[in-house]
């Protein structure tokens, strides 16, 4: 049950999604996100839709696995669907009920919004299905190097995330575990009120953190000994390079952001 | 008489519709009978732990039945939690579940989910603690000062205060050291001995099963590969080598004797037996 949760989960894999340089992937998630903001009207919505549909085809990951990335934000989409919904004024309202008022800008609010956010979640979550943490992070750290001139510790920034994100299936392995163990206990972690379900929460929580500490303890030793002393005079084992392919990804990516700014701008 | 736990044509298949899908227990039945001692030994990746998590209702089986008692484990997915007072699982590692300020208290976790209070609960809570060698004194100290073995005891009486018919035990000595190993091994015998209930010891060393067990149960490559009394086991030891399996450091000795012309069962398993063999070859005249 657990296991289900895929934030940040790699698909292995070579296609042309795989192949692109880490900071091309971050740039054009950026550009997707900007224009996807500036969108405003069907045809705009549809261009982001289409991009979105051609790289889930070129990265050869299924639309299953993509869906299922929704499900924890669920929530949130249908939370926005429906204060959309309600509370947009407009010229004309559809249905009036109390304070619920519907109005037809409000239909199209909401149903923009909705897609928005799908866009948006699958967008990244494509990202991160085709990108290795450890690339990910290499590339980040990447661009943001001029930052260091400002001090801004950029490499033990892009460490800590990449130990972040190395940990979490590792974490919700042991999660897993515990609460195995203590349902063999007989703990109940479902029925019971609001309160008594928190407190069926400890048995897991306290062994956790321990694990959690120890571990983190355990890896800074282990650093340690490899002499790791932060990023100064560190070199890589990958060096990232660009290829022609980067360019024309960020190439095509530019123009259709600047196409969709703007069309939108005509309200498109 | 009836078997206390019959396992039916049991599959487990992870991550049904994923790439990443695979059977971790294929087409397995076996019989474990009241009282007995069972052993269950495989590599890892052979499926022991998804089997095991199968017979205290902690996973559902994608097919096949478990039945306890003649019944079905998920007859009733809503009493499932009494199957797990009646098959206590021990899982690899237990002290890592360790929760609780005292250890009386971590102790007292399981029963009290059973709904037992006031003296039943304080006698459960020492029985146990009694039964794996845990000081009185121990008991109002936090868990976490102890030392790791001394955890894992905590965390197995934490088990078996719930006074459960068949107790399965995961690696129950894994990473502990050697005078650590015969210990509590030597508290799960006294166990056994003593109260005559239902253990199965799930390891991979295979010295240990052989010392300990009445049956064994061998797995391989998520289906069993043989089951028997361990000298019906440890004859076929050849079959165990190339299954990429150890036998005990006993029965090694005896075979390497037989590769040299001496006239020796090869199927010991134990010290004694091995030199009961050897004492009787010797009166025998036979020359080493």
């Amino acid at each position: 049950m657990l296991k289900d949760i895929t934030l940040g989960q790699y698909f292995p894999g070579t296609t042309l999604a795989h192949k692109l340089d880490p900071r091309t992937k971050i740039l054009l998630v950026v550009l997707y996100i900007i224009a996807l903001f500036c969108a405003k009207g069907l045809v705009t919505y549809a261009i982001m839709a289409l991009c979105l549909a051609v790289c889930v085809r070129i990265s050869k990951v299924g639309l299953k696995a993509l869906v299922r990335g929704l499900k924890p934000v669920l929530f949130i989409i249908i939370f926005t669907g429906v204060l959309n919904l309600f509370f947009t004024p407009g010229d004309r309202y559809l249905v009036e009920w109390g304070i619920l008022r519907i109005s037809d800008t409000g239909i199209r609010n909401a149903v923009f919004m909705v897609v928005r956010i799908m866009l948006l979640i699958m967008g990244t979550f494509l990202m991160t299905y085709t990108t290795s943490p450890i690339s990910l992070t290499d590339g980040l750290e990447q661009l943001l190097n001029g930052l260091k001139k400002f001090r801004v510790p950029v490499h033990e920034l892009a460490m800590m995330m990449s130990i972040a994100l190395r940990f979490i299936p590792t974490l919700i392995e042991e999660t897993d575990k515990i609460m195995s163990a203590q349902k063999a206990r007989g703990a109940d972690f479902e029925s019971g009120n609001i309160i008594q379900k928190a407190k069926a929460l400890i048995p897991i929580l306290v062994p956790l953190f321990i694990s959690a500490f120890r571990r983190a303890d355990e890896l800074a030793t282990a650093m340690e000994c490899r002499c790791y002393h932060g990023g100064e005079g560190r070199t890589k084992l990958h060096v990232l390079q660009y290829q022609r392919r980067d360019w024309v990804a960020l190439g095509a990516g530019t123009v259709i952001t600047v196409g969709v700014i703007v069309l939108g701008r005509f309200g498109l | 008489m009836e078997p206390i736990l019959q396992i039916k044509n049991l599959t487990h298949t992870y991550g049904i519709g994923t790439p990443f899908q695979r059977s971790a227990v294929e087409d397995m039945s076996f019989d474990v009978r009241e009282g007995e001692f069972l052993g269950i030994i495989g590599h890892t990746g052979s499926g022991k732990s998804t089997l095991i998590q199968h017979l205290n209702g902690l996973l559902k089986p994608t097919d096949g039945q478990v039945l306890l008692g003649g019944k079905d484990i998920w007859a009733e997915p809503k009493k499932i939690r009494d199957v797990r007072f009646r098959v206590g699982l021990v899982f690899q590692y237990p002290e890592y579940q360790l929760f609780e300020e005292t250890v009386y208290k971590d102790i007292a976790f399981g029963p009290t989910n059973q709904g037992k209070t006031g003296d039943e609960l304080d006698r459960c809570v020492r029985e146990a603690a009694r039964l794996v060698g845990i000081r009185d004194d121990q008991m109002d100290k936090s868990p976490f000062e102890l030392s790791g073995g001394q955890k894992r005891r905590v965390a197995l009486a934490g088990v078996l205060a719930m006074e459960p018919e068949v107790l399965i035990l995961d690696e129950p000595t894994a990473g502990l050291d050697p005078a650590g190993r015969e210990n509590l091994m030597a508290n799960i015998r006294d166990y056994h001995r003593n109260k005559h209930k239902t253990i199965i010891l799930v390891s991979h060393s295979m010295d240990e099963i052989a010392q300990n067990v009445d049956r064994i149960l061998v797995l391989k490559g998520a289906r069993i590969l043989m089951s028997g009394a361990p000298a019906e086991v440890f004859a076929r030891a050849d079959e165990l080598i190339t299954a990429g399996l150890d036998v005990p450091q006993v029965t090694r000795v005896a075979m390497a004797l037989k590769a040299r012309g001496v006239d020796i069962d090869p199927a010991v398993y134990t010290v004694e037996a091995l030199e009961r063999e050897l004492l009787a070859l010797r009166k025998g005249g036979a020359v080493c």
